[in-house]
């Protein structure tokens, strides 16, 4: 308890001396950065939480052809859940002498346990929360159907045998996109009105639902029960698996920030370790005299040790706060990423893994020179060259490689992706240490054929070549990082808009009827719209795999699993698309049509773990089709033209049972003829790419925009590593400084000289970062997306520039004070 | 090997003091001395280093007594071993050969805690360089070797000392805001502080004018004989020197 308070005595007379501000600035950049990810990754995990529950319009929901049984809604009741049914069927629906195939959604009162019903009291107006369900004897029908109808509110509709009243017009409601299909408008009514449709007969295809939702533990217990008791037909569904892709993609952005925040953390841990080797210089005389005056070494070392626990603490709280904020922002700039409109506050977790980031990363990097100090023998106090003996390898750099370890593995958490990312990182720590000294080797050559100012510059840098190269290094990572998505974001765009012509498809056209494709085609030639080809689509579903049921097969993929059981869409086609490479088998000859063949889409031989010659078993319209693999295609889904992730020879399927689909080009005064379209085609279903086109631009931009905020705390931690190693040469420069005064230089030779010194220090560090960063993004452009890559030389120029006026403003305002004090005084000091 | 105690040496050199130090006998066993008043003994010291040119033998089997509340000074050329020999006699580093005996107790004997324990005991420091911490203010300066020991009024007793200095309305200033010999007076307060048995200065007037290492000299005898404190004090200054109880001359490694 002593030397807490003794401890804390020195540790805020310490503070007032400045000695601890960059140490505590280096942990306060690493807390930030983690805990801002942290908390950002935690609202996003909440938000996707919230809207798959939405999507399920429940926490857990049963899906089954014959009606749930009575006995699992007691079994629910009694676990304190909520509960709601709800039956979903087509069936075709009249107003008068017009009629229209509809999905019929009927729900019981409860209906939705999670999301929210939006209605309005015109078609295609902006919805409001319904507040309930319609009552028995109204219906709510969506606008196209109402519009394909010709109904309005109040008009009455007949649904099976009963004649029911329009109440409203269903603009959304939460569970919509697992119906039937989403290309058939749809209706809500009461359950209590089914029997009197008198639409479910025996034989008739009806998906009954149970919706259950209450507080986390019971729906865990319940879902544990339903798992044993739920009949084969049934399928139970929850969270995980309402949307494996986002909850997938969420996992792997999470991984990606939180890796890119230990960048920052990284190089934070090189300052910490800067500024504690700072720390022993500087206290080496205090240890020795506190041990003459009578401090045990234990004491020293607690001493120590409990300081730099209050500095944890202190830049723990400074940096969750500092992260809270940038957080904050963040979610701002990221506002429609996410279909959420507000996240979820963000939990407290990442304040604790912020300290204890904080006291790893001193544990890791300050606890060994500071175990070193206390080492400090008593009589350095009558002999100043006695320092502490030098440490062990082990001991100096273990604790600083266990801890990088764990914080990489932390972030990972797959040993296999942690073995990966350590020999990556070591190469490339490696390989821009090399060209670090290379290039300080390089610029200490170029002190003879330079002014004085520049000459002293060159040579400080030559002299304190290690702090320089990591300095570079440190700098030229923050900075290349930044760099690196400024050259991806405008590749992107720029190799988007090289790529794709002017008159790209902007409409989808789905669900045209087969007697129906050449008026279809017809009517958009005549109004200016470029088609491209037509393709028939049917649905089925993927059997077995090599005569084994798919429920059967253990994918390693989690997507495998969600791709082999879906429904799929499946075409047929004698010739293979423009915008398909065939990267394995053949495309099939006309001899082949009609032969038992498919040819899949790269993405799902990957998901599915397929190769060529497997053969795969199809239920397409209660027949099964068991085809061989004859060929996989690459394909260019960002061509916006019609393609599939399997596809038949022509003679295969039955071509009565399918419908086409086709896109189109349209300028805006063409589609202006798209209403009328909609009018003479009701059945067919017309999708705007231009939105998602443009959604896609900004879903990326947003998503760069948050991956470059994080790596401002990687240039943060730049600036921190330059902020300790000109402290670290504090004395040595304040010396130097009054040396070179006291021999006739002037105030301003000398400022022109650390000048120099830091625009060279820049120079180096933005040649390093635009050098990188044009290659990673070669790499990335050419390798990974696919695009042609054009050097930028623009933004690596305002790389470079950027550089040099950064580093050589903070290196100037950080050496300023040492510069500037009279040279009498210094000397007198003698350091 | 010879063994020469500072007392013999001190009869032959004609010391001005011999009266007073002749009280003990030259071969006396330092177990015995410390029975009647030695505070501090040597026997047969050697402290040998290794160096670029081989090992290096700094002090030379050494031996002395010293009384409580004697003054002593050790005088000679620079590199002669002087500050070695305050080293080895204080406790902060460890002979090659032989024994250091401080309180009764053989500081080789002990450990480096054990060593720094009963230095926070009974010893006292003032150096050349002051060495005073210069993030401390001259009062949190003066309490430290109190909180070390844990006095729990060391702020009043730190405040008493440097009043004694004359530096009470100096409290709050920082090393760097005084003066070379407002800075030793600091060293001297927090020195006596804690009523050590023991002082050792290593030139504490090195750094200094002749005026102020004048009156340095005066204030450091002056509280030395208000405390009733041992003095060990290594200097070049003869004057200062000449204040002392003892003088020794140290040459070479070994005390002539």
């Amino acid at each position: 308890m002593r030397s807490i308070c003794f401890a804390m005595r020195m540790l805020r007379r310490e503070w007032r001396s400045g000695e601890l501000g960059v140490l505590l600035l280096a942990l306060t950049v690493a807390v930030a950065a983690l805990t801002g990810v942290g908390f950002l990754v935690s609202r996003i995990r909440a938000a996707v939480a919230l809207q798959a529950t939405q999507v399920l319009a429940a926490d857990l929901r049963v899906d089954s052809s014959r009606p749930i049984a009575k006995a699992d809604f007691a079994e629910a009741h009694q676990d304190g859940l909520r509960s709601a049914r709800t039956a979903d069927m087509l069936s075709v629906v009249f107003d008068g002498q017009r009629s229209e195939l509809a999905d019929i959604y009927a729900v019981t009162s409860a209906y939705p346990l999670r999301g929210r019903v939006l209605v309005a009291g015109q078609p295609f107006a902006r919805g409001e929360p319904a507040g309930g369900v319609p009552p028995p004897g109204v219906i709510w029908l969506d606008s196209r159907l109402l519009a394909a109808l010709g109904a309005h509110v109040g008009s009455q509709v007949s649904v099976g045998a009963a004649a029911l009243r329009v109440g409203r017009v269903l603009i959304s409601r939460p569970d919509q996109g697992g119906t039937f299909t989403g290309l058939v408008p749809s209706l809500l009514m009461n359950a209590a009105d089914l029997p009197r449709t008198r639409l479910i007969q025996p034989g008739s295809r009806v998906r009954y639902s149970a919706l259950f939702a209450g507080h986390r533990a019971p729906i865990k217990a319940f879902k544990t029960w339903l798992e044993a008791h739920l009949s084969p037909a049934a399928h139970l569904r929850d969270i995980a698996e309402a949307s494996p892709q986002i909850e997938s993609a969420v996992e792997r952005a999470s991984r990606f920030l939180t890796l890119s925040s230990l960048v920052a953390v990284l190089l934070c841990a090189a300052a910490v370790a800067m500024s504690a080797r700072r720390y022993l210089a500087r206290h080496l005389d205090l240890v020795a005299l506190l041990k003459t005056l009578g401090a045990s070494r234990n004491l020293t070392l607690r001493l120590t040790a409990l300081q730099l626990l209050g500095v944890a603490m202190l830049a723990t709280l400074a940096g969750a706060s500092l992260g809270y904020l940038a957080q904050a922002w963040l979610a701002q700039a990221m506002r429609g990423v996410l279909a959420a409109s507000t996240l979820p506050a963000a939990s407290l977790a990442p304040i604790g893994i912020g300290g204890l980031t904080a006291v790893a990363l001193l544990a890791g990097f300050a606890l060994p020179p500071l175990w070193q100090l206390s080492r400090t023998p008593a009589v350095r106090v009558l002999r100043r060259d006695i320092g502490p003996p030098p440490p062990a390898v082990l001991l100096a750099f273990g604790p600083a490689v266990a801890v990088i370890g764990a914080l990489i593995y932390w972030a990972l958490l797959d040993f296999k992706l942690f073995a990966e990312v350590t020999a990556g990182l070591t190469v490339f720590v490696a390989l821009l240490t090399a060209a670090g000294a290379l290039l300080v080797r390089a610029a200490a050559r170029l002190r003879g054929r330079v002014g004085v100012a520049w000459r002293y510059g060159l040579a400080n840098l030559g002299r304190r070549r290690t702090d320089s190269v990591v300095q570079i290094v440190a700098f030229g990572v923050g900075i290349m990082a930044l760099l690196l998505l400024a050259l991806i974001r405008s590749e992107l765009d720029g190799g988007w808009r090289r790529t794709l012509p002017a008159d790209l498809p902007n409409y989808f056209f789905i669900n045209i009827r087969p007697h129906r494709r050449a008026a279809v085609l017809g009517f958009l030639r005549s109004h200016g719209a470029r088609t491209t080809r037509m393709l028939p689509m049917m649905r089925g579903r993927l059997a077995a795999i090599n005569g084994r049921p798919v429920g059967s097969i253990h994918f390693k993929d989690r997507r495998g699993r969600h791709f082999a059981t879906r429904e799929q869409n499946l075409t047929w086609t004698a010739a293979l698309g423009g915008d398909n490479r065939i990267v394995a088998g053949r495309w099939w000859t006309r001899a082949q049509f009609g032969k038992p063949l498919v040819s899949v889409a790269t993405e799902f031989e990957h998901w599915l773990g397929l190769r060529l010659g497997d053969e795969l078993t199809f239920d397409i319209a209660g027949d099964t089709l068991t085809v061989r693999v004859a060929s996989i295609r690459k394909v260019e889904w960002d061509s916006f033209k019609p393609n599939f992730l399997i596809e038949f020879p022509p003679g295969l399927l039955r071509k009565e049972t399918g419908t086409y689909l086709t896109s189109a080009y349209l300028t805006p005064a063409g589609a202006r003829a798209l209403a009328a379209f909609a009018r003479r085609f009701p059945s067919v279903s017309i999708f705007d790419i231009n939105d998602l086109l443009s959604d896609v631009r900004s879903m990326l931009d947003k998503a760069i925009l948050a991956v470059q905020s994080v790596f401002v705390f990687t240039l943060l931690a730049g600036l921190t590593v330059l902020l300790a190693a000109v402290q670290s040469s504090r004395d040595e420069r304040r010396y130097e400084s009054a040396m070179l005064r006291a021999l006739g230089a002037s105030r301003a030779t000398i400022a022109q000289g650390v000048l120099a010194e830091f625009a060279a220090l820049g120079a180096l560090a933005g040649v390093l970062a635009a050098a990188g960063a044009s290659v990673a993004a070669w790499f990335l452009t050419t390798r990974v997306l696919h695009l042609r890559y054009a050097f930028n030389p623009q933004a690596c120029m305002v790389g470079f520039a950027g550089a040099v006026l950064l580093v050589a403003a903070s290196g100037w305002l950080a050496t300023r004070s040492a510069v500037k004090q009279p040279p009498l005084d210094t000397l007198r000091a003698g350091t | 090997m010879p063994t020469v105690t500072a007392q013999s040496r001190d009869a032959r050199h004609g010391d001005r003091r011999k009266g007073a130090a002749g009280s003990v006998a030259p071969e006396r066993d330092p177990q015995a001395s410390a029975a009647i008043g030695s505070v501090l003994t040597a026997e047969h010291l050697s402290k040998q280093v290794d160096s670029p040119e081989g090992p290096l033998t700094i002090v030379h089997d050494v031996s002395l007594e010293i009384l409580a509340g004697e003054s002593v000074a050790v005088v000679g050329p620079s590199g002669a071993g002087k500050s070695t020999l305050l080293a080895l006699l204080a406790g902060l580093e460890l002979p090659t050969d032989g024994r250091v005996l401080l309180e009764g107790q053989d500081l080789t004997a002990l450990d480096e805690d054990g060593r720094a324990r009963l230095r926070a005991r009974c010893v006292g420091f003032v150096f050349q360089a002051f060495h005073l911490i210069p993030a401390l203010t001259a009062l949190e300066n003066v309490m430290l070797p109190l909180e070390l020991a844990g006095h729990a009024a060391a702020r009043a007793s730190a405040l008493e000392t440097l009043r004694r200095v004359g530096l009470a309305d100096r409290t709050g200033h920082y090393p760097r805001q005084l003066s070379g010999g407002e800075q030793q007076r600091v060293a001297l307060a927090r020195a006596f502080v804690t009523k050590p048995a023991v002082l050792f200065a290593d030139e504490p007037t090195g750094n200094l004018d002749t005026t102020t290492g004048a009156r340095i000299g005066q204030l450091l005898f002056e509280m030395n004989a208000d405390s009733r404190t041992t003095l060990v004090l290594v200097t070049h200054d003869q004057d200062l020197a000449a204040r002392c109880r003892r003088v020794m001359h140290m040459e070479a490694g070994r005390l002539l």
